[in-house]
C-alpha cells in the first residue's frame, strides 16, 4: 500500500507542473497583443507599455515562462491589476466567503445524498425508489443559479425570511452567518445531492447484488448489521471516489451562487476580475484552485487505496 | 460479453455488447421499451423539433424590439410574455432553443471524438500514455465550469468561445472512459489474435477497439451533453457566454436576472426549458446505461 501511494504521489508532480504550464499558456489565448487588451483600448501608449514590462510580456516566451516558475517557486502567484494586492491576500481575504459556502453545502450533500441514494437502492423498484430517482433527476438537470433566483424571489422578496444577498463572518455573528448562507447552501447542494444520490443508489445496488450479502443473509445475520454494516460499508468505499467530484463541483458552483447573492468569495473575484480584464488575477487564481485540486485528488486516492485494500494501480 | 463486463470489478469499465447487427437489434429493442429512455428521447425530440421549426411556431423575430409591448405578462398573443425591450419571450426561447441546444451538440460531438482518439492513442501506444494521461490529470484539476470560464473570459464572449472552453473541459473524462475500455478489449483472445494475424495498428484501433469502446462513451456523451447546456446557461449568465442580443436561455435568464420580481416570466421559461432538455438528456443516458451495462440495471 506504501508503494501505492508513493507512486501516486510522484505522479502529482508532473500534473503540478502541467497545471502550472496550463494558467500559464491561458495568458496566451488573449487575442491580439495581451498589454492592449489587458490595458483597455483608451489605454496610452505609455501605460501599456507599463503593463507590458510589469508582466514581462516584453521578454522572449522562454524566458518569460522561466520567470513564471521562478516567481511560483518563491510562492508568488502574481498580482491583481484592479486591486493592487498579490493574488494570495487577495484569495485569502476572500476564502472563509467560499470555504463556509461550499463547506455547508458538503455538509447538508453528504449525509442527504448519501442517505436518499441508501433509501433508493434498498427500496428498489418501489415508489419510494422512484421518488427519490426523480428528485436526484431533477438536481441534475435544474440550473443552480436559476432556481436560486427564484428561491430569493420566494425566501427573501415574498416571505422576507432570508436576506437576499451579503455575507456575515462567523466569528461575528454565528447565526447571521447562517441565515446569510443556508439559503446560498442549498442551492448549490441541489446538484450535488442529485449527483450523490445517483452514485450511491448505483454503488448500494452494486453492493447488494454480490455473494457476501447473501452469505450475511443466510447465516442470520439481521437486516440492519447486514444492509447498514456490510453494504453501506463498502458502498460507501465507492462514494469516496465522488468526494473529489464533489469539492471540484462546489467550488466551480460556488462562482456562480456567489454571484447570485452577492457574497464576497473567490467565485465573484473571478468574475469581477474577467469583467475588468485583470487576467494575472484570473490566472493566479486558476493556478491556486489547480494545485489545490491535485492535492484534494491526490488525497482522496490516497484515502481510497486505505479503504479498499483491493485497489491496486496498473 | 455480460461475464466479461461482470469481470472486471465493480468500478471497472463497461465493455459495450455492441457486436453482430443481430445484437444491436436487440439492444435497440430494450432501449426503445425502457421507460426512461422513452421519456428522455420524447422531451430531446420535442425541443429539437421546436429549435429546427422555431421559424414556423412563431412568425416573430426573436431580437426585434417593440417598446410599446414592453413588460407584458403571458396572454393569448405573448404567450410566454415580453421583455424589457418588448421582445416576444416565446419567440426568444425558441430561437434560444438553437443557440444552446447547437452549442450542446457541438461540444458533445466535438469531446467525444477527441475522447476516443486521445483514448485510444494513450491505450494503444504505450509510450505516450503517462504524458498524455498526465495532461488529462492537470485539465480536470480545474473545476469544469472554473476552467470554461478562465478560457472564454481569455478568448472573449463568443459562441465559438464558448463551445472550445466546454470542449477542452469535458475531453479529459472522455479520454479516461475510452482509455479504460480500450485497455481492457485490447488484452482480449480476438484483439491479440488479430494482432498476430498481422493487423496494424490502425485496423486494431478502429475495428476492434472502438467499437468495443464505443457503449460507455455514448453514455457519457448524453450527459456532457446535458451539462453543456447548463455550463453554457451559467457562462452566460456570468456574462462571458453567448453575448445579446442573439438569445440563448442562459442570456435570456441573465437579462430576466434584473426585473425578476416584477416580470418573472422573462426568466422563468428559458429556466423551464434548460431544465426540460437536461432531465431528457439526462434520461436518455440512464436509458442506455441501463441497456448497455446490464449489471447497473435497477429501477427505471
Amino acid at each position: 500500500m506504501g508503494r501505492l501511494i508513493a507512486i501516486r504521489v510522484l505522479q502529482a508532480v508532473p500534473v503540478i507542473l502541467i497545471v502550472s504550464v496550463l494558467a500559464f499558456l491561458l495568458m496566451s489565448l488573449l487575442p491580439g497583443d495581451p498589454a492592449v487588451v489587458i490595458a483597455g483600448d483608451q489605454a496610452s501608449p505609455e501605460a501599456i507599455e507599463k503593463v507590458r514590462r510589469g508582466l514581462g510580456l516584453d521578454r522572449p516566451f522562454l524566458e518569460q515562462i522561466g520567470l513564471w516558475f521562478l516567481q511560483l517557486a518563491q510562492g508568488n502567484f502574481g498580482a491583481s491589476l484592479m486591486l493592487n494586492q498579490s493574488v494570495v491576500s487577495a484569495m485569502g481575504e476572500r476564502l472563509p466567503v467560499t470555504l463556509s459556502l461550499a463547506g455547508l453545502s458538503l455538509a447538508i450533500t453528504l449525509p442527504v445524498g448519501i442517505f436518499a441514494g441508501s433509501i433508493a437502492a434498498y427500496y428498489r423498484q418501489t415508489w419510494i425508489d422512484s421518488v427519490v430517482m426523480v428528485v436526484a433527476l431533477l438536481g441534475v438537470s435544474i440550473p443552480a443559479f436559476w432556481i436560486a433566483i427564484l428561491a430569493v424571489i420566494l425566501f427573501s422578496v415574498m416571505l422576507g425570511w432570508l436576506p437576499s444577498s451579503g455575507f456575515v463572518p462567523l466569528a461575528q455573528d454565528p447565526l447571521g452567518w447562517f441565515r446569510s448562507l443556508v439559503m446560498p447552501a442549498a442551492m448549490l447542494s441541489l446538484f450535488q445531492i442529485g449527483f450523490l444520490a445517483r452514485m450511491t443508489r448505483s454503488a448500494m445496488l452494486d453492493v447488494l447484488s454480490q455473494d457476501f450479502i447473501r452469505t450475511a443473509r443466510s447465516k442470520g445475520l439481521s437486516e440492519w448489521s447486514t444492509v447498514g454494516k456490510h453494504a453501506f460499508r463498502n458502498a460507501l468505499i465507492m462514494v469516496i471516489t465522488a468526494m473529489g467530484i464533489l469539492i471540484s463541483t462546489a467550488i466551480g458552483g460556488s462562482v456562480v451562487i456567489e454571484q447570485v447573492f452577492a457574497l464576497p468569495g473567490i467565485g465573484r473575484l473571478v468574475v469581477q476580475g474577467i469583467l475588468a480584464r485583470d487576467y494575472p488575477l484570473v490566472q493566479g487564481v486558476m493556478l491556486i484552485y489547480g494545485f489545490a485540486f491535485v492535492a484534494i485528488n491526490l488525497m482522496v486516492d490516497v484515502l481510497y487505496t486505505v479503504a479498499d485494500p483491493r485497489v491496486r494501480y496498473d | 460479453m455480460t461475464d466479461l463486463a461482470a469481470g472486471t470489478g465493480p468500478a471497472g469499465p463497461i465493455v459495450s455488447p455492441v457486436l453482430a447487427p443481430r445484437r444491436r437489434f436487440m439492444l435497440l429493442r430494450r432501449l426503445l421499451a425502457h421507460r426512461s429512455f422513452q421519456i428522455g428521447a420524447a422531451l430531446v425530440v420535442i425541443l429539437t423539433a421546436a429549435a429546427v421549426l422555431a421559424p414556423l411556431i412563431t412568425g416573430l423575430d426573436p431580437v426585434a424590439m417593440k417598446v410599446r409591448f414592453r413588460f407584458r405578462p403571458p396572454s393569448a398573443a405573448f404567450p410566454f410574455g415580453t421583455d424589457n425591450f418588448g421582445r416576444d419571450i416565446l419567440t426568444r426561447v425558441l430561437y434560444g432553443a438553437r443557440v444552446s441546444l447547437w452549442i450542446g451538440l457541438v461540444v458533445t460531438l466535438l469531446s467525444g471524438f477527441l475522447g476516443a482518439a486521445i483514448g485510444m492513442i494513450a491505450a494503444q501506444f504505450r509510450g505516450v500514455d503517462a504524458p498524455l494521461m498526465r495532461v488529462m490529470d492537470a485539465l480536470m484539476s480545474f473545476p469544469a465550469i472554473l476552467l470554461a470560464l478562465g478560457i472564454t473570459a481569455a478568448l472573449g464572449p463568443r459562441m465559438e468561445s464558448v463551445i472550445i472552453a466546454l470542449t477542452v473541459a469535458y475531453v479529459p473524462a472522455g479520454v479516461r472512459i475510452v482509455r479504460a475500455s480500450a485497455l481492457v478489449v485490447r488484452e482480449l483472445d480476438y484483439v491479440q489474435a488479430a494482432r498476430i494475424a498481422g493487423a496494424g495498428n490502425a485496423r486494431i484501433m478502429f475495428r476492434h477497439i472502438l467499437p468495443n469502446s464505443v457503449g460507455p462513451l455514448l453514455v457519457h456523451m448524453t450527459f456532457v451533453f446535458a451539462y453543456s447546456i447548463l455550463a453554457e446557461a451559467a457562462l452566460s449568465f456570468l456574462g462571458v457566454g453567448v453575448p445579446p442580443p442573439t438569445p440563448s436561455w442562459g442570456n435570456i435568464i441573465a437579462e430576466g436576472r434584473d426585473y425578476a420580481t416584477e416580470a418573472w416570466w422573462v426568466m422563468l421559461f428559458p429556466g423551464i426549458a434548460i431544465s426540460l432538455a437536461a432531465l431528457g438528456l439526462n434520461l436518455l443516458g440512464d436509458g442506455l446505461r441501463d441497456v448497455l451495462d446490464p449489471r447497473l440495471k435497477g429501477a427505471g
